[in-house]
Order: C-alpha cells, then structure tokens, then sequence
C-alpha cells in the first residue's frame, strides 16, 4: 500500500520533470535537485491532485520541497479521509 | 501542405459573426474545428459550412462565463481529437448605456462573458496545452479596450481586461512553448454592429484611416497567423485590426 504511493508520486515527479524514475529518492529537493521552479510546481501540485483525487491547499503545496514530503502529505491526507 | 493541417482548433462564441469566419479561416487553412456557442442551432450552420472545407466539425453548446461547462466542453474535444493546439477567446456581447444609466446586471454579465469568460477558456485549455508542450491562444479585445468608447464602459473595461490577461498568461505559459496573443479588431461588420444608428455609422467612419468598415475575415486572417506553428516568437502581443482607426 505505502510503496504504491511512493511509486507513484515518484512516477509523476519523473514525468513531470523529465527524468528517470531511478534517478529520485526521497530526499530528492525539487528546486535543488530537479531545478523546478514555481510553474513546475503548480503544475506537479495538479498532477498529485488528480492522480490521487484529494485537494491540496496553497498554503499546504508550499511546505512540500521534496519528493518524501509529498509521499508523506498524501499518505497522511489519504488516513484522514478513511 | 495547409499550414494547420491536422491541427485542432477551439473557437467561442462560434455561431457567427468574426467568431464564424475564424472558424471558416482555420478550416481553409486545415485545421478541425471545435465551435463552442449557447446558440446551438446557429453554430450547426457554422458547422455545416467548416464542414464544406473538408475538415472535421465538432460543435459543443457552453456558456463561456461558466467554468464547468467550458471544462465539461473542452474534455469533449480532447475525447475526440488526439491534440487541442489552438484556443481562439472570441465570445463577447455588448450591452451599451452610458456609465450613469448602465445597471449593475449589465456590467456584470459583459464581465461575465467577454472577460471571465476568456479566463475560463484559457483555463480549460492550459494544461492539455502545457502538457503537450505546445498551443497557441489567441483572445478577440477591441480596440476600444484601449481606447475607451462612449456607452461601453462595461465592453471597453472587459476587453482592456482581456489585455491584461493575454499577458500575464504569456508570461506564464511561455515556457511551455504556449503563446497568448490578443487580436483587437476596431469597427467589423458583423451582427454585433448592425444595430448602430446611421448617425453612429458616418461618425466611425470618418475615424478610420483606411475609409471602410472591416470585414470579419481580415480578423480571421490575423489570428491564423498567430495559430500558425511559425508564429512562435509572438506572445503577449495585442494586434489591431481597425484600419489605423486607434493608432
């Protein structure tokens, strides 16, 4: 269950920033590392709404900076709604 | 090879008018054409003439100033062409008063459609665009956005407003090799200006260098040009097509 989220989220993040899933951890910075910037941002904070169905906040797409921290918001987000 | 051969273009506000002959324009230039209007049965003559030119005709009924119709719509184009490359924001009505008789609900429903609406249209078309990592939106102003015009000051602050937003939606889409572009056409035949008094008419007239009214297919013609793919390098440019009448 846990690693079907990582493996996703880590799938979305590749396609979105053009690399190979291998390439990222969960510690993968996405400004420091995949050098995305805010448009890159927006756009990969869309590709996790819909790729797991939850809406997540402004405020909340701002604390997420790496890959691990998205895997934990949607885990957790995922726990509140069961 | 036509220049939008097997492309895909979405057009608002498509039943007549300049709406019309840009649908008319993209399809002579061979491209498939989307033809979003609330007026089904007048976008259905729309589609049988885009027909005639040999390309596809898909017409879809949608309130522009409503984002989940324009959403629900555009999905409907993506589910039938493999690639949605052009947006072309031309929905727009009037309804003229002077600023101190104009009432609130008419202010509010010229915003509605000829401003949010382009919101929406763009929105609804933006991240297959991104995705795609091409697309060209081209918006109808006025060029009375610019200059302002006695009687329309919810017409002229929608369309100053759909300036603003051309640019900001190039700045932010450029990198997405997505350009947004506004065409302001001046005084057009159509049937948005048939119901000008003859008075109204002669004074136009004289304002425009070039001695005639246009016609909707000179702004047909530019916006092809900005559908073009060899366009590229214009975004956030707001073109007139008024016969000099705003220079």
């Amino acid at each position: 269950m846990s690693d079907e989220i990582r493996d996703k989220v880590v799938g979305l993040v590749a396609e979105r920033m053009g690399v190979e899933p291998e390439q990222i951890t969960e510690a993968t910075h996405f400004v420091n590392d995949l050098q995305s910037d805010s448009l890159d941002m927006a756009e990969l904070v869309i590709d996790l709404e819909e790729g797991f169905d939850l809406t997540i906040s402004d405020e909340d797409a701002q604390k997420i900076e790496t890959v691990g921290q998205a895997i934990e918001y949607i885990k957790q987000s995922q726990q509140q709604s069961q | 090879m036509k220049p939008l051969e097997g492309k895909t273009a979405v057009v608002t506000g498509a039943a007549q008018g300049i709406g019309r002959a840009i649908c008319l324009r993209l399809a002579e230039d061979g491209a498939n054409i989307a033809g979003v209007d609330v007026a089904q049965d007048v976008l259905e003559e729309t589609g049988a003439m885009v027909r005639e030119k040999g390309v596809q005709f898909l017409g879809l009924q949608a309130d522009v100033s409503r984002f989940d119709q324009m959403r629900e719509a555009v999905a409907k184009v993506a589910q039938t062409f493999e690639s949605i490359d052009i947006m072309v924001n031309n929905a727009g009505i009037t309804r003229d008063n002077f600023l101190i008789r104009m009432s609130e609900e008419e202010w509010d429903r010229v915003l509605a459609i000829n401003l949010k609406g382009v919101f929406n249209g763009i929105k609804a078309v933006a991240r297959t665009m991104t995705k795609q990592r091409s697309g060209r939106i081209v918006n109808i102003a006025s060029v009375v956005g610019m200059t302002g015009n006695v009687g329309q000051a919810n017409y002229s602050a929608s369309k100053a407003g759909v300036i603003g937003l051309t640019k900001t939606a190039a700045k932010e889409l450029a990198k997405r090799n997505v350009t947004v572009n506004a065409v302001a056409p001046g005084f057009i035949v159509t049937p948005m200006t048939d119901h000008l008094s003859e008075e109204a008419r002669e004074a136009a007239l004289s304002s425009i260098p070039v001695g005639c009214f246009g016609q909707s297919e000179d702004v047909a013609a530019v916006v092809a040009f900005l559908a073009r793919t060899d366009a590229a390098y214009v975004t956030g440019e707001v073109i007139r097509v008024d016969g000099g009448m705003a220079m």
